[in-house]
């Protein structure tokens, strides 16, 4: 049992770490409960697409995918269009993601050819590929539109008539589009979503307990853990005002929340089809799954193709929640914060779930909420907590890299 | 015609770039039979498997000659796909297994059951689910017939690597039409005890009416489970003998037996027992491939000592151990006092210099010139070629270029100039490059490893004799590593014989083939027991 929770330790040490450093941020910052929750909770809503975008490449062995940039620019390209033709509303958005799914797929083929090219180094290949991309991508908006390809419009374009401005605003009716179709108070939404994890925590339990798999009695304890932590919840926020009227305080725009459960049911159901068991094999061992008969080339391709849309849609719900971004920027960080999210919710290189995704999001971001209110409150200057978050992404990818790395080492060295 | 054959491979010819290394095999197999292939490494019993499984290397060299005959019906195997379509299945040396999967997904992989789902209905085939409940019965099914008493759904990770093995056949037999299975080295990693079962194992599926191609270095075993033994030597089809019409002792001398003329092999010298320059006790190395296990040795000062055995048995490891080149544990002592291992540097500094056997990647820097390869090792390890200045050194390219110069004149290395790129050498002037660096060391024990490895007749010749004249000139002890035992028997004054990482024996190089190929193949102590029969 001591040996259990070593392991179980061991395994989350950066999760942990965060845990500790968000609630020990929260109190340093002197802010309300209401307001990190309600912050977090629109950041975990408009984030989701892009963090769990990276687990289909994961699985597959192809590591953290820095190329969602790649995703990142075709659903900004896909905006700026729909800006242009002034499309309203709901609509815009549906149009933008249909316009970017077919640039998605068409990056991620590319993507996933350059992969099977330079195997074994796919992270580093990911992140100069968003580089290399980023000017294609510059050339076509800041140079190529107003010259070679005709296009006047003044609300978007430099003043010069060549080239998209550095700042584009989303139409109005188009900022927040899918976050004010349905909203719903976190309080009265509470009831529900607790007594829903609660009668999915007991059936997955007794099933557990009917199958009786090799490590069935972890698995119940985790859920023993789980269903502590859900009454914890439950009690706070009937007992305790500050939590009770934080709930009271934020509102969860339902749609993305939807979209957000119907995503990360997608992609736990096509990692439990064929198609996620070779993803899988090929993740495990190249060579193994090759023998098999499995086209590993062509199952790479597939895992990043399936990611660079995801990464686009991602993308989408992030930016009409935010309304508008820098046209030539905004993108460059995408694939480091979201990896950065992913790695803090205790996944690695080479294990990740939806799960961790969430987690992850929740920890990252609280953390980014309160590290410049913190830096306020400590230093006086928000700048230096605007530097603690910037140095903190940064950090937990070199940690976990080099975490993995070492306990790789080290069970070879024990061996 | 009379009996029926599930399997016949008629004049077997296949040569890689005018290098004959299958001279027309005959090989017929019937259902139900277990035929054990035996011969030495490079005998051609891998590229007659990869024939077998039309494996791409053989086309990708030119394809082979001769027909293949599977049920009666003549053949063509293109890909190992259609090896798998008809029903030839193989289990592997080293695992083909995935250690996160569970036994059923490991026996079921690539050939899963599925059922459809909703995405499947959308998006096609290959977005079925997977019926697990039926693929757990059929891994049940499969484990039950090999009377493995283990959870299908348990992960792969956690069995002892003895089961691995067995989920592998689990696997071949789950195939729906398995005619042949062959099993390639299949006990090298396994205990005494998982062996046996492991040979149960392979009668009851023979007496299933599958045939089975078994391929083993282990004589014992051999003679235990085969009905038929093929002795393949250099590609040549020396015999196809039934097991009742042979033995332990007749078998390795067909397995080794080329000889040596008595006036090749290496004259007799005399060497005092105390006077030990090297002492390796209970090393181990983690190479993959060439594993080192509890291997003790002692070299006395002045004399050529061989490494000596099979491919993967691990006598490449020990020479690669003792430079830190792969991590090793134990106690080697030089002169009386310990070497440290895992550190090459520290290893070098003492007078000791090494050969490597992979002289691409560990014995030359390609891309550099052949001065600067010859003088690499001395210029780092003792400062030599180096000028002085005060905390600040330069390198001496007079001197070096007047040692490369001695070199290349010494041994005859064909070269444009001193400058030119070890890449453009051939392999047998690349090896002398090889032998200068280390000369350069001044070495007082030299580590050579597969020295005339990939290297013609001549230069072959060039380099054993200078390594015959640095042990008898500057008296520098040889520990010298080869699979070839002719060249062992022509140079050393004792030969170690390294089986399953062990030191097997240590034997002159006047001792007869039989006793060399039964240290091989790790079956003495059967033939001791024979002899002793035969006595009564």
């Amino acid at each position: 049992m001591k040996e259990y929770g070593k392991k179980i330790l061991r395994e989350n040490v950066v999760t942990i770490v965060f845990a500790v450093l968000c609630v020990l941020g929260f109190i340093a910052s002197g802010q309300t409960f209401s307001y990190v929750l309600s912050e977090v909770a629109s950041r975990l809503f408009r984030n989701f697409g892009l963090v769990f975008s990276l687990v289909i490449p994961v699985i597959a062995g192809i590591g953290l995918n820095f190329g969602i940039v790649l995703g990142a620019m075709a659903a900004q390209a896909a905006l700026i269009f729909v800006t242009h033709w002034r499309i309203q509303g709901i609509m815009a958005l549906i149009i933008a993601a249909a316009i970017c799914t077919p640039l998605a797929i068409l990056f991620g083929f590319l993507l996933g050819k350059l992969f099977n090219k330079t195997k074994g180094q796919e992270m580093i290949t990911g992140m100069i590929a968003g580089y290399f991309a980023n000017g294609l991508y510059q050339m076509f908006f800041l140079v190529l539109i107003g010259t070679l390809i005709p296009l006047t419009d003044e609300r978007i374009m430099i003043y010069t008539g060549v080239g998209i401005k550095d700042t584009l605003k989303l139409e109005d009716s188009v900022i927040n589009a899918l976050d004010n179709i349905w909203k719903v108070r976190l309080d009265i939404l509470s009831r529900p979503l607790f007594e829903a994890a609660a009668v999915i925590l007991i059936l997955l339990a007794a099933g557990t307990i009917r199958k009786k798999a090799p490590g069935w009695k972890e698995k119940l304890a985790a859920y023993g853990v789980y269903g502590a932590g859900l009454a914890a919840a439950v009690l706070l926020c009937i007992f305790n005002p500050s939590v009770s009227f934080a709930m009271k305080f934020t509102t969860v725009p339902m749609v993305p929340m939807i979209l957000m459960i119907l995503i990360g049911l997608l992609v736990n159901s096509i990692l439990r089809t064929k198609l996620g068991q070779d993803f899988r094999a090929i993740g495990s061992n190249m060579k193994v799954a090759a023998s098999a008969g499995i086209n590993v080339d062509k199952t790479r391709i597939t895992a990043i193709i399936l990611s660079t849309i995801l990464a686009a849609w991602g993308q989408i719900i992030f930016l009409q929640n935010i309304g508008n971004f820098t046209t030539y920027s905004s993108h460059e960080k995408v694939g480091l914060f979201a990896v950065a999210a992913i790695l803090v919710g205790g996944a690695s290189t080479k294990k990740a779930t939806i799960r961790q995704g969430v987690i992850g999001i929740i920890l990252f971001h609280t953390l980014f909420v309160i590290a410049p209110l913190a830096g306020k409150a400590l230093l006086n200057d928000a700048a230096y907590g605007e530097y603690f978050r910037e140095a903190i992404s940064y950090g937990v990818i070199t940690l976990s890299l080099v975490l993995h790395i070492s306990s790789r080492v080290r069970k070879k060295v024990r061996k | 015609m009379g009996e029926k054959y599930v399997l016949q491979m008629i004049d077997i010819k296949k040569e890689y770039y005018g290098n004959k290394v299958l001279k027309g095999i005959n090989l017929n197999l019937k259902p139900g039979e277990i035929m054990t292939l035996v011969g030495e490494n490079g005998a051609g019993k891998s590229t007659l498997m990869n024939i077998l499984f039309g494996m791409e290397q053989i086309r990708n060299t030119g394809g082979f000659s001769g027909k293949i005959l599977f049920d009666g019906k003549e053949a063509s195997i293109s890909a190992p796909e259609d090896a798998i379509r008809l029903g030839i299945g193989m289990v592997h040396q080293e695992f083909m297994l995935l250690p996160g999967f569970t036994i059923t997904e490991n026996i079921k992989l690539n050939r899963e059951i599925l059922k459809p789902g909703i995405l499947s209905r959308i998006f096609g085939k290959r977005l079925s689910r997977l019926d697990r409940e039926t693929m757990g019965q059929d891994a049940r099914r499969s484990l039950d017939k090999i009377g493995l008493n283990i959870r299908e759904d348990e992960p792969v990770s956690g069995l002892p690597v003895g089961y691995m093995q067995f989920v592998e056949i689990a696997r071949e037999l789950d195939k729906s039409n398995m005619k042949l299975i062959v099993f390639d080295e299949p006990t090298a990693v396994l205990t005494e005890v998982e062996s046996q079962r492991l040979l149960d194992t392979m009668k009851k599926i023979a007496s299933e009416g599958v045939a089975v191609i078994f391929i083993s270095h282990k004589l014992d075993e051999v003679m235990e489970v085969s009905d038929t033994i093929m002795i393949l030597r250099d590609g040549e089809h020396i015999k196809t003998v039934n097991k009742e019409d042979t033995d332990v002792i007749a078998l390795a001398e067909l397995m080794v037996g080329r000889g040596i003329d008595a006036g090749s092999i290496a004259p007799k010298r005399n060497f005092d027992d105390s006077d030990i320059i090297l002492s390796i006790g209970h090393l181990s190395v983690d190479m993959p491939g060439e594993a080192v296990k509890d291997f003790s040795l002692n070299v006395r000062r002045g004399e050529i000592i061989g490494l000596g055995g099979l491919a993967g048995q691990g006598k490449i490891g020990v020479s690669n151990g003792i430079l830190g080149i792969y991590p090793a544990e134990g106690t080697v002592s030089f002169h009386g006092s310990p070497l440290p291992l895992n550190s090459p540097l520290q290893v070098l500094k003492k007078s000791v210099a090494f050969v490597s056997e992979d002289r691409k990647n560990v014995g030359l820097i390609l891309n550099e010139s052949i001065e600067q390869n010859i003088a690499v090792g001395a210029l780092r390890v003792k400062g030599r070629f180096l000028k002085k200045y005060g905390p600040f050194t330069q390198v001496d390219t007079k001197a070096r270029r007047e040692n490369a110069h001695r070199m290349i004149k010494d041994f005859q290395i064909k070269c444009v100039s001193e400058r030119q790129h070890v890449a453009d050498l051939s392999g047998g002037n690349q090896q002398k490059v090889c032998l200068a660096k280390a000369l350069t060391m001044e070495p007082e024990l030299l580590f050579v490893s597969e020295p005339t490895r990939g290297i013609d007749i001549g230069a072959k010749q060039v380099v054993l004799d200078h390594l015959v004249q640095l042990n008898r000139e500057k008296g520098v002890t040889i520990i010298m590593t080869s699979s070839e035992l002719k060249e062992l028997r022509s140079v050393c004054d004792r030969i170690a014989i390294v089986t399953d990482g062990k030191l097997e024996t240590i034997l002159t190089p006047y001792a007869g083939d039989v006793e060399f190929g039964l240290a091989m193949s790790g079956a003495r102590k059967l033939a001791e027991t024979q002899d002793e029969e035969m006595k009564k």
